[in-house]
C-alpha cells in the first residue's frame, strides 16, 4: 500500500466551476498545499476568477483578492505594503494569473513588481491561450496552435508566432527564485513552491495547465499532456536561482509529436510544421542545456 | 504653524496629517511635488508609511486598491492622462467600497498636448462612483483631503474621494497655509479601521461574480453611500470648524447670493477671482452673486435648486467641454434648478480650456451678459468665451 | 433567490464553501472502481482536479455529489481498475 506522496490537506473545496479535468485546478491545488494557509491570493480576470463560483460562493480556504485584469503585480505590491505598515509578518503574497493576464496586459505591472523586488510569488498558470474568453490567442499560445483568433485557413492557418519565453523576461529581472513546474509532477512542483516560499524578494512559477476544450484534447489526457510536454522537452523543467539555470528533470527527449497527437489545436499541422517544432524544441532545449553549463 | 507653500506641498502635507498608510504614486506634471514631497517625508521617518513607486497611474490605483482591501489608508496623487489611465480601476474602488483619497491636479487632456489647467480630466470622471471636491485656495486643498478621509472612512459612506485642483494656479502657486497640529488632527481623525479587510485565517473572496438576478442591489448600496455622503460631508466640516476654526463653504459655497439678482456657478480658482469681481460689481451697484461648487459629487441638488428659485439668472461656467448637449457643470445645475416653480434664465460659459486664463474683465463680461439674457432670454443657451474667431470680444 | 439591498455586504464578499455547487449533475461519464484490482498507490487521489477523491484505509472514495468525470483518475491508474461508465448505463 502506498502512502501520499504529497501532503495531504486540501486547501479547495469541491464545487469549483473549473472545467472536468481542468490542469488549472490541478495547478491550484498542488500551489496551495505547496504554500499552506498563510497565504493571500490577488487573482485578475481569468478562468480562476470564475471558477470560486457566483458570489457568496468560494472554493479556496485562503483568502482571495479578486483584481482588474492588468493589476496582478501592482496589487500584489498593494498587499505586500500593508502588511508591512501594519507589521503583519509571515504570509505569503501571491499573484495567480493566467498567461493572457501575465505576458500580454499584465507584463507592465508584473516587471515593476519584479524591479520593486516587491516580496511575493507570482504564479503565471498557463493554458496558452485567453481561455476564460474563448480560446484566443495570447502571447504565450505556442507556434502552429490553432485558436479562435488563428484560426486554420487558406490565407492564413494557426498561430505564426513564437511563445514569449516568460522565464527569460523574469531572468532578466534578476528575480532571486523562478521556476516551470508541472501537474504531471506533484512532488516536483510542491518542493518548488516551497522553495520559493523560504525565499524572500519577488518569485515566479511558471505552471503549465493543459485545457481541455482550449487544447481540444479528453479531459482524461490531462496529465498525460503535461507529462509528454516535459518528456518531449516541449515545456522543460527548471529553476533559475540566482539566476543560475538547473534542469530539474532532462526527460527522455521523445519525439515532440507523441505531445501534439493528443491536442485537436495541432490537427492541421503537416510533417513539415511539425518538423519545424521539433527543430524549435531540441534548439530552445540545447540553449538550456548550455545556459545551465555555463552557469548563467 | 502657518507657512508659504504650493497646493502640492499643502496637498502632501494633508496626507502626511491624516496619516496615510500606503502611497503608490507615478509622476505626471503638475503632480510631481506632492509626490516628491510625500517621498521626503517617508524617507526622513517623518511619515510612518510604505512608499511604492508604481510603473503607470494604473498599477498606482490597482496598489491602493489592494492596501486598502487589506486594511491599510490609502493616498495617491495624478492629472489629467494619468487620471485618466487610471479610469478602469477609479469604478473598481468604487464598486469595492473602498475610502481612498486622491488628489487630481486638474489638467488639460491631449491633444493637443497641455500641462495646464481644465477640468475635462476629472468631470470625465464623475461617472466613477468617486467624490469630488474643487478646491480655490491651498489651505483648502490640505483641509479637504483630511476631511475627505473622515466623510468616505464612515461606514455610510466608504466610498473614494478625489479632491481636485487647478494645474499651476494652485499646484505650483505659494499662498499662506496654516498646517494644523498632528495631535489636533488625531483627535479629528481615528485609524482606519473597516469592519472587513482581507487577512490570513479569513478564507474570504473579495469582489466576486454576481449574477444579474443581484447585481443591481450592489449599484443601490453604492447609491446610498453617495447619497448619505451629502450630510456626512456637512457635519463632517462642521466638526472641522469647531475643532481647527475654518471651513469652506459646504457643498455649494455661496458668496453675495442673498439678495442676488443672477449669480456665477463655478468650480476652483476660478471661483476665487471671480468674488474679487463680485465685490467690485456690487459696488458699483449690481446684485450679482457667486455660487462656488465644492462638492461636484456629491451634487448638491438641495443647495442649487434653493438658489434658483431665488434669482432671475444663473450663469454657469464650465471649465471643460464634454461634447454633450452642453458642459457637464452646467447640465447638472439645470437639472436641479428644472422642478422649481419659476425657473431662472440659465447659460452655459464654455471657458479657460487648457489653461486659457479667465481674467477679472472676463468675468465681468460674464455677469454683464447673464443680466442681458435673464431679462431678455438666452438666444444660445451655450457660448463659448474668448475663442479667437468668433465675432464676440472679451478682453 | 435574489436578496434585498438591505441583506448583502457593501461589495461581494464571498465566505461561502463552494460545496453548495453540485458539480456531480455535469457528470456524463461516471469513474467506477475495481476494488478487487485495486493496488492503493494513491495515484488517482494525487491526480483528481477537483479533490474529491477521499483515501480510505488507501482506497479511493470518489465524491459522485461533485464528482464531473474528468477521467484522470482513469487514465492515470496503473492497475487500470477505475472504468469511466456513462451516466445512463448505470
Amino acid at each position: 500500500m502506498g502512502k501520499p506522496t504529497i501532503p495531504e490537506t486540501e486547501f479547495t473545496f469541491p464545487g469549483s466551476t473549473g472545467c472536468p479535468g481542468c490542469g488549472a485546478n490541478l495547478v491550484m491545488r498542488y500551489l496551495l498545499k505547496g504554500l499552506g494557509e498563510r497565504t493571500i491570493l490577488s487573482i485578475p480576470a481569468c478562468c480562476w476568477a470564475v471558477m470560486p463560483g457566483y458570489w457568496p460562493s468560494t472554493c479556496l480556504k485562503v483568502p482571495l483578492l479578486y483584481t482588474a485584469f492588468e493589476a496582478t503585480g501592482a496589487a500584489m505590491s498593494g498587499l505586500r505594503a500593508a502588511l508591512d505598515v501594519k507589521g503583519i509578518k509571515d504570509v505569503t503574497v501571491v499573484g495567480f494569473a493566467g498567461d493572457g493576464g501575465t505576458v500580454d496586459i499584465g507584463l507592465q505591472a508584473m516587471s515593476g513588481a519584479a524591479e520593486r523586488r516587491t516580496d511575493g510569488i507570482y504564479v503565471m498558470y498557463d493554458n496558452e491561450a485567453y481561455m476564460n474568453t474563448g480560446i484566443q490567442r495570447s502571447g504565450s499560445t505556442p507556434w502552429g496552435a490553432w485558436t479562435t483568433t488563428t484560426p486554420v485557413g487558406s490565407t492564413h492557418g494557426f498561430k505564426h508566432e513564437a511563445k514569449k519565453d516568460i522565464m527569460a523576461i523574469m531572468q532578466a529581472h534578476r528575480i532571486p527564485y523562478a521556476a516551470t513546474v508541472s501537474v504531471a509532477h506533484p512532488e516536483d512542483f510542491i518542493k518548488k513552491v516551497a522553495k520559493a516560499k523560504e525565499v524572500k524578494g519577488f518569485r515566479f512559477i511558471h505552471a503549465m495547465s493543459p485545457c481541455p476544450p482550449g487544447w481540444r484534447m479528453n479531459p482524461m489526457h490531462v496529465v498525460e499532456v503535461a507529462r509528454l510536454a516535459v518528456d518531449t522537452h516541449a515545456f522543460p523543467l527548471y529553476e533559475i536561482e540566482s539566476g543560475k539555470v538547473r534542469i530539474t528533470r532532462k526527460g527522455k527527449g521523445a519525439p515532440v509529436s507523441e505531445y501534439l497527437r493528443f491536442q485537436g489545436r495541432f490537427s492541421h499541422l503537416t510533417d513539415v510544421e511539425i518538423a519545424a517544432i521539433q527543430k524549435a524544441i531540441d534548439e530552445n532545449w540545447q540553449m538550456l542545456l548550455a545556459k545551465e553549463a555555463s552557469g548563467t | 504653524m502657518r507657512e508659504v507653500m504650493t497646493g502640492n506641498y499643502a496637498s502632501a502635507y494633508g496626507a502626511k496629517l491624516a496619516r496615510a498608510e500606503v502611497i503608490a504614486a507615478y509622476p505626471i506634471t503638475p503632480q510631481t511635488s506632492i509626490v516628491e514631497k510625500l517621498a521626503d517625508f517617508v524617507a526622513t521617518g517623518e511619515l510612518k508609511a510604505q512608499f511604492i513607486p508604481v510603473e503607470s497611474e494604473h498599477s498606482a490605483m490597482a496598489a491602493c486598491i489592494a492596501a486598502q482591501t487589506a486594511g491599510a489608508r490609502t493616498y495617491t496623487a495624478t492629472s489629467s492622462h494619468g487620471l485618466a489611465l487610471m479610469h478602469e480601476v477609479l469604478t473598481w474602488a468604487s464598486g469595492a467600497r473602498l475610502p481612498i483619497v486622491m488628489t487630481n491636479v486638474s489638467r488639460a487632456m491631449a491633444p493637443p498636448w497641455s500641462v495646464w489647467v481644465d477640468h475635462m480630466d476629472s468631470i470625465a470622471q464623475r461617472d466613477t462612483g468617486w467624490l469630488q471636491f474643487y478646491c480655490q485656495s491651498n489651505q483648502e486643498v490640505l483641509d479637504t483631503i483630511i476631511m475627505a478621509y473622515k466623510v468616505c472612512e464612515s461606514s455610510g459612506v466608504m466610498l473614494p474621494a478625489m479632491v481636485v485642483m487647478d494645474a499651476f494656479i494652485l499646484s505650483h502657486t505659494s499662498e499662506p497655509v496654516d498646517i494644523p497640529d498632528q495631535a489636533l488632527v488625531d483627535s479629528f481623525l481615528p485609524p482606519y479601521s473597516p469592519d472587513l479587510k482581507i487577512e490570513v485565517g479569513k478564507p474570504m473572496g473579495f469582489g466576486s461574480l454576481v449574477k444579474p438576478d443581484q447585481y443591481m442591489e450592489f449599484r443601490y448600496k453604492a447609491m446610498l453611500g453617495m447619497k448619505a455622503s451629502r450630510d456626512r460631508f456637512l457635519r463632517v466640516e462642521q466638526e472641522f470648524k469647531n475643532i481647527f476654526g475654518r471651513e469652506h463653504g459646504g457643498l455649494l459655497e455661496r458668496y453675495q447670493c442673498d439678495d442676488a439678482d443672477v449669480v456665477l456657478v463655478a468650480a476652483g480658482s476660478v471661483a476665487a477671482t471671480a468674488k474679487d469681481v463680485v465685490d467690485s460689481m456690487r459696488a458699483k451697484g449690481h446684485r450679482v452673486g457667486l455660487a462656488r461648487i465644492r462638492s461636484f459629487r456629491p451634487f448638491p441638488h438641495d443647495e442649487v435648486r434653493a438658489l434658483a428659485g431665488k434669482v432671475e439668472g444663473i450663469a454657469v461656467l464650465d471649465r471643460s467641454y464634454t461634447f454633450g448637449a452642453a458642459g457637464a457643470m452646467f447640465t447638472e445645475t439645470k437639472a436641479s434648478a428644472y422642478s422649481v416653480q419659476k425657473r431662472p434664465v440659465m447659460k452655459n460659459y464654455i471657458a479657460g480650456l487648457g489653461g486659457r486664463d479667465i481674467t477679472p474683465r472676463i468675468l465681468e463680461k460674464i455677469f454683464e451678459d447673464i443680466q442681458v439674457v435673464s431679462k431678455r432670454g438666452a438666444e444660445d443657451e451655450v457660448e463659448w468665451v474668448d475663442v479667437a474667431g468668433l465675432p464676440r470680444r472679451w478682453r | 433567490m435574489t436578496k434585498s439591498y438591505e441583506e448583502i455586504p457593501l461589495t461581494p464578499i464571498s465566505d461561502t464553501p463552494s460545496t453548495i455547487n453540485l458539480t456531480g449533475y455535469w457528470r456524463v461519464m461516471r469513474p467506477v472502481v475495481d476494488k478487487s484490482k485495486c493496488k492503493k498507490c494513491t495515484i488517482c487521489w494525487k491526480f483528481c482536479p477537483d479533490a474529491v477523491i477521499k483515501l480510505v484505509d488507501g482506497e479511493p472514495v470518489i465524491d459522485l455529489q461533485y464528482c464531473k468525470g474528468c477521467g484522470v483518475c482513469s487514465f492515470e491508474c496503473p492497475a487500470k481498475c477505475i472504468i469511466m461508465m456513462k451516466e445512463g448505463d448505470l
